[in-house]
């Protein structure tokens, strides 16, 4: 069984935090994408700054996501700014 | 296909005319293009447009189902352009064909007004100097979006 999610980030959180994209081993305390986003953080102060930031939006299976959304081994959560297409 | 998400520029009057021969009972077809702007106070070499592709079309295809169902549209057409453009360049086309106007008005209204902020783009300015600052959204977008 894979335990694993995606995740993606986008725009200046992809700056921030140096990844466009990586596979992470879900642990069993990481339910919901506030949980997951607490994690992060850990990982270095660059990326406990950008995450820091109000700004921060998120998606699971690119569907606009907040931090109570549940996450899932096979989910896709992607991390960005507010969108400013068109 | 009614949404579009592209590297490559777009003809604006083949694209009119694309519609118009897909609705042939339409009295009126409405259209917003938004294009790379550049001006002497804040003057840019280039806009580069990111985007979370998975996730663009599918909220795209939504906003056509919205509006297509909300103002009896006869069809409509979103092309999104992405990558690295230039001053003057097209970005993005809303077309709406209705029976008539003030639904293909509105309709146009409300998709690029929803598109602003529910569909996964960012923009990134490059100016002259070689510097590079992602352009932040305005509270003015969120408000023309939350009055439809």
């Amino acid at each position: 069984m894979n335990n694993s999610i995606k995740i993606l980030y986008f725009a200046w959180l992809r700056e921030r935090t140096g990844t466009s994209e990586e596979d992470f081993l879900l642990p069993d305390n990481i339910t919901t994408v506030g949980d997951l986003i607490a994690h992060l953080r850990t990982r270095s102060p660059a990326i406990d700054a950008a995450f820091a930031s109000p700004l921060v939006r998120a998606a699971v299976n690119q569907d606009f996501a907040n931090a109570a959304t549940p996450v899932a081994p096979g989910d896709e959560v992607a991390f960005f700014p507010p969108v400013t297409g068109g | 296909m009614a949404v579009r998400v592209t590297a490559e520029n777009f003809d604006v009057g083949a694209e009119n005319a694309a519609l118009l021969a897909a609705c042939p009972h339409a009295g009126a077809l409405a259209s917003f293009l938004g294009v790379v702007r550049s001006t002497p106070e804040n003057p840019i070499t280039a806009l580069v447009l990111e985007h979370y592709p998975a996730m663009t079309q599918r909220a795209l295809e939504r906003l056509e189902e919205r509006a297509k169902t909300r103002w009896s549209l006869l069809g409509c057409t979103i092309i999104h352009r992405h990558g690295r453009l230039l001053p003057g360049d097209n970005i993005v086309l809303v077309l709406a064909a209705a029976a008539h106007r003030a639904q293909a008005l509105d309709a146009t209204a409300f998709l690029i007004d929803w598109l602003k902020t529910k569909a996964p783009f960012w923009k990134k300015e490059i100016f002259a100097s070689g510097e590079a600052a992602w352009v932040a959204a305005r509270d003015a977008d969120e408000e023309a979006a939350a009055r439809w």
